[in-house]
């Protein structure tokens, strides 16, 4: 499990073929890959800032990826998330998960992004012609997680 | 003594992220410690936010939540991450 928080960028591709390499028992591996949009709640935006809380954040990634663990068969399952100051077009998280079979990776990966978007301590501040702006929750966010109760 | 920390757009409104504050027995929860912080006034009142969250010692939890000597406690806006 690897679990990371970090200003650099990252090589998505490279990420999804550790979750592969030397793990013959691999038959899946489904990926995530988010990243920042040049336009949001009618605005443009211009770059992103995201702030977390050192220590806890990763905390509750690894709970997260823990329960992921418990309730699906996986072989790997790798979280990384960048925080500080963000381009449009960068990534900036990445989720991936390897299993024996499909199901599972791609049900595990869904949810471990779920989660993170409402369990995991991080905040997004946007920069548009009008100023700074805090992203708000969402409300389909907190929707999308009750699902997987 | 308790360690509190404020992130995102209540530390800005609140022009601090961190503070400590003398421990008594009086405040045993989170809402308890919330409500003196919001009973300061003016910019405090964010923290009656409905959709506030919180956490103690870097685990998420309910305003119910006990508070002990020596505890982190943080109160932040819904989270925005992904």
């Amino acid at each position: 499990m690897v679990i990371r928080v970090q200003t650099e960028t990252f090589d998505a591709g490279a990420m999804l073929n550790a979750l592969h390499a030397e793990q013959l028992g691999v038959g899946a591996v489904v990926g995530f890959v988010g990243y920042v949009r040049d336009f949001n709640d009618g605005q443009e935006v211009a770059g992103m800032l995201l702030e977390h809380y050192p220590g806890m954040t990763e905390k509750a990634l690894q709970k997260i990826v823990r329960e992921a663990n418990e309730r699906w068969p996986l072989i790997k399952a790798d979280v990384l998330h960048r925080v500080g100051k963000l381009e449009p077009g960068e990534p900036i998280v990445f989720v991936g998960v390897s299993s024996a079979h499909r199901q599972a990776a791609f049900e595990a990966c869904h949810f471990i992004i779920d989660y993170l978007k409402t369990r995991a301590p991080f905040w997004k501040q946007e920069a548009t012609p009008d100023g700074p702006r805090w992203v708000d929750a969402r409300d389909a966010d907190n929707n999308a997680v009750e699902r997987w109760r | 003594m308790i360690t509190l920390q404020y992130f995102a757009r209540y530390r800005e409104t609140l022009g601090t992220g961190q503070e400590h504050l003398d421990w008594n027995d009086a405040r045993d929860t989170l809402r308890a410690v919330r409500d003196e912080l919001v009973a300061r006034g003016d910019a405090w009142a964010v923290l009656n936010e409905s959709r506030l969250m919180c956490a103690r010692n870097q685990e998420m939890c309910s305003l119910d939540e006990p508070v002990r000597d020596g505890d982190e406690i943080a109160f932040f806006p819904p989270v925005t991450g992904g």
